[in-house]
């Protein structure tokens, strides 16, 4: 579990290729999600030209495409850091110390979660479980899942987030 | 002739290095010219053993672990010579915490290799499909009823009656939704089952379609799950290749097909019309029953919404007859639960038994008590949402009712230890909080309510008129049981009171902690 691997390239936005996207996807039943799904892919968020055009495309209106981003936790405004740290805050990652965790975590990179480093490399964040319960403390780091953390594991973690 | 090696796949297995294992493997093999054969399969559910690593040998599968890189080599010489090694543990069959489970719904779970539907028929899949089809719908419905089987995901519905309501509503046009939102901390079934034996749930799923007719499903899964998406998208695939999805499931005269939605990070869509909603692409705002969704579900249309455990215990009701099912259990609650052992607990894991064994055999003789060694003080069973329980209530027997007799929940089988050092009353709050971050905003009792929760435990410790803020909290907590439309502010009383009732020294002035020092 040592993939530091960057995430893909994220395309800048351009309405051409989010007008693809939707008319791939907008013949399935409840298209939305999935839309919004395949818009996050691409640009890293939900960039706010997309809405119109994507209630443009599917015939409602900008409120109810604005009301679904607003209400899902995982939708962004803004793309996230190169890097996304999340870290679960869950009771059972509690019972094993996870609070203590994220204060050291938000001590040594001075960032609170849900904020990104000023460098733009690494963003942290809280998850409210990863089903990894039976080896808490747990995080999710660019996809890949890490258990029975402490410290010193974690800030093996973040320091191996290429800049 | 090569050596095979069984390696999970499982995330909770992942995260703690058994990629890095498979791979030291696979290169200390090519090293010494030896053929190895690596099969990735899901997790036997013994987490602290994880990663486990089982090789075949002609006495059957023979257990290794918790491994790191550093022993491959070892291993590889005590495998190649059969010397002892100090992390053997014998045939995996034979392990005790093993050996004591009712493995019913997850008896492939860990033994095979998840992507094959061939292993999987090897094992006894799609008996009950064949069977369903043999009988047809109503004969497989009255089969489910009488198995007793109950909604797994926490409401303990019976699942037959659902689907007799799905069957019996007008539609052209019904769905099959397997509700695989499994948000609730300290469980991990759903995705187990998702990872390690995908194609139980889409068997299941399946003889569900055909008992009520419908023709199209889909598997909401949490995006929090990343592997479990990607083996159910690639299992669904195979199923279809392999006649199990598509026209004519099963030799029946029957289409179905079925369809892998993901959700977006919200912890109320793990509620059935708020799932629905989700679905239909709107914010995941709880609908008002009636209608019932097995009369009006997805699209308006009449729709069985199942937890995944539910659907992937009907195979082996279907296969073995409901009595098999049913000849487990306590009371009113039928079969086998899949419990979860979670959070501060020594041997962390799943296991699979029939109702009835008291939370203290759970806790102390299943779960060896906490991992840090230190006396278990509380313990939340059934997710967020679930009453924590002292010590002095650890008689209770692991069942729907005897759970709600003292004010708790099992919920989907999560049980979460906790050790000497838990303060109640932070917990009271996190589950207040938690709900605030995570309601709908539909219902007053549970938008405000929650909000309101926090505030007022917070100024337990910093008035004197505690007594007061007291009194308060558990007038919210009765008009959030009574006045919420779903069970996230209905149910968020439950960790609350508990923690008040059964931990009344946390509520003191002091934080405990410091009250320690």
């Amino acid at each position: 579990m040592r993939d530091t691997s960057t995430s893909p390239a994220l395309e800048t936005w351009d309405a051409a290729r989010a007008t693809e996207l939707i008319a791939g996807l907008k013949g399935q039943d409840g298209p939305l999600l999935p839309i919004l799904h395949a818009i996050q892919q691409a640009f890293g968020c939900i960039p706010e030209p997309a809405e119109p055009l994507i209630a443009a495309e599917l015939n409602i209106t900008r409120a109810e495409v604005h009301g679904v981003v607003t209400f899902y936790h995982d939708f962004r405004r803004e793309p996230a850091g190169r890097h996304v740290l999340k870290v679960c805050r869950a009771e059972a990652c509690q019972s094993m110390g996870s609070d203590a965790l994220v204060s050291h975590l938000e001590r040594s990179l001075g960032l609170s979660c849900g904020e990104t480093t000023a460098d733009g490399r690494i963003t942290i964040e809280a998850v409210y479980c990863l089903g990894l319960c039976a080896v808490a403390p747990s995080a999710m780091f660019d996809g890949t899942v890490h258990g029975r953390l402490n410290e010193q594991r974690l800030d093996t973690l973040v320091a191996e987030a290429k800049p | 002739m090569s050596l095979r090696l069984f390696i999970p796949c499982d995330s909770g297995a992942l995260a703690v290095g058994a990629d890095e294992i498979a791979a030291a493997f696979a290169a200390a093999g090519n090293s010494r010219n030896l053929a190895l054969e690596i099969v990735r399969t899901g997790s036997r559910g013994l987490y602290w053993l994880e990663p486990l690593v089982e090789v075949a040998t002609a006495q059957g599968r023979v257990a290794f672990g918790p491994v790191v890189p550093e022993d491959v080599d070892s291993l590889l010489d005590a495998i190649t010579k059969q010397t002892p090694h100090r992390l053997a543990l014998g045939p995996a069959e034979n392990i005790p915490w093993l050996k004591r489970q009712t493995r019913l719904t997850f008896a492939r779970c860990g033994v095979i290799d998840p992507k094959s539907l061939d292993d999987y028929r090897a094992y006894g899949g799609l008996k009950g499909l064949a069977r369903a089809a043999s009988v047809g719908g109503k004969a497989v419905i009255e089969e489910v009823v009488s198995s007793g089987l109950r909604g797994r995901g926490g409401a303990g519905f019976p699942t037959g009656i659902k689907w007799r309501t799905a069957a019996d509503a007008n539609g052209a046009q019904k769905y099959i939704v397997c509700n695989a939102d499994e948000g609730d901390s300290g469980t991990f079934a759903d995705r187990m089952i998702m990872e390690g034996d995908p194609f139980l749930l889409i068997e299941g799923m399946a003889i569900a379609a055909l008992a009520v007719g419908a023709t199209k499903g889909f598997v909401y899964i949490r995006s929090e799950y990343p592997h479990a998406i990607a083996t159910m998208t690639k299992a669904i695939q195979t199923a279809r290749a392999g006649g199990l999805l598509g026209k004519a499931i099963g030799g029946s005269q029957h289409s179905f097909e079925l369809e892998v939605r993901i959700g977006a990070g919200s912890y109320v869509c793990g509620e059935e019309t708020s799932l629905l909603e989700s679905l239909e692409g709107r914010r995941g705002i709880v609908r008002a029953k009636p209608p019932l969704p097995a009369h009006q579900g997805l699209f308006g249309k009449p729709t069985v919404v199942n937890n995944v455990l539910s659907f992937a215990a009907v195979p082996f009701i279907l296969a073995e007859g409901a009595k098999a099912y049913a000849d487990f259990g306590m009371g009113r609650s039928r079969g086998t639960m899949p419990i979860q052992l979670a959070g501060n607990v020594r041997f962390g894991g799943l296991f699979e038994t029939a109702f009835g064994l008291t939370l203290g055999e759970i806790v102390d003789d299943i779960g060896g008590g906490t991992r840090t060694g230190r006396p278990v003080r509380a313990v939340q069973v059934g997710g967020p949402l679930g009453a924590y329980f002292p010590r002095a209530l650890f008689d209770t027997p692991f069942d729907y009712e005897a759970f709600a007799a003292r004010d708790g929940l099992i919920g989907h089988g999560g049980v979460v230890l906790f050790d000497d050092r838990v303060d109640m009353l932070k917990q009271a709050r996190f589950a207040f909080e938690f709900c605030a971050l995570e309601s709908c905003g539909k219902c007053t009792p549970c938008r405000i309510g929650s909000t309101r929760g926090v505030e007022t435990v917070d100024l337990i410790r910093t008035t004197d008129d505690r007594a007061s803020r007291i009194a308060l909290i558990k007038d919210l907590c009765n008009t959030m049981k009574f006045g919420s439309l779903c069970a996230l502010g209905g149910f968020v009383p439950y960790p609350v009171m508990s923690a008040l009732t059964h931990f009344p020294e946390d509520f003191d002035a002091t934080p405990r902690q410091q009250a320690a020092e």
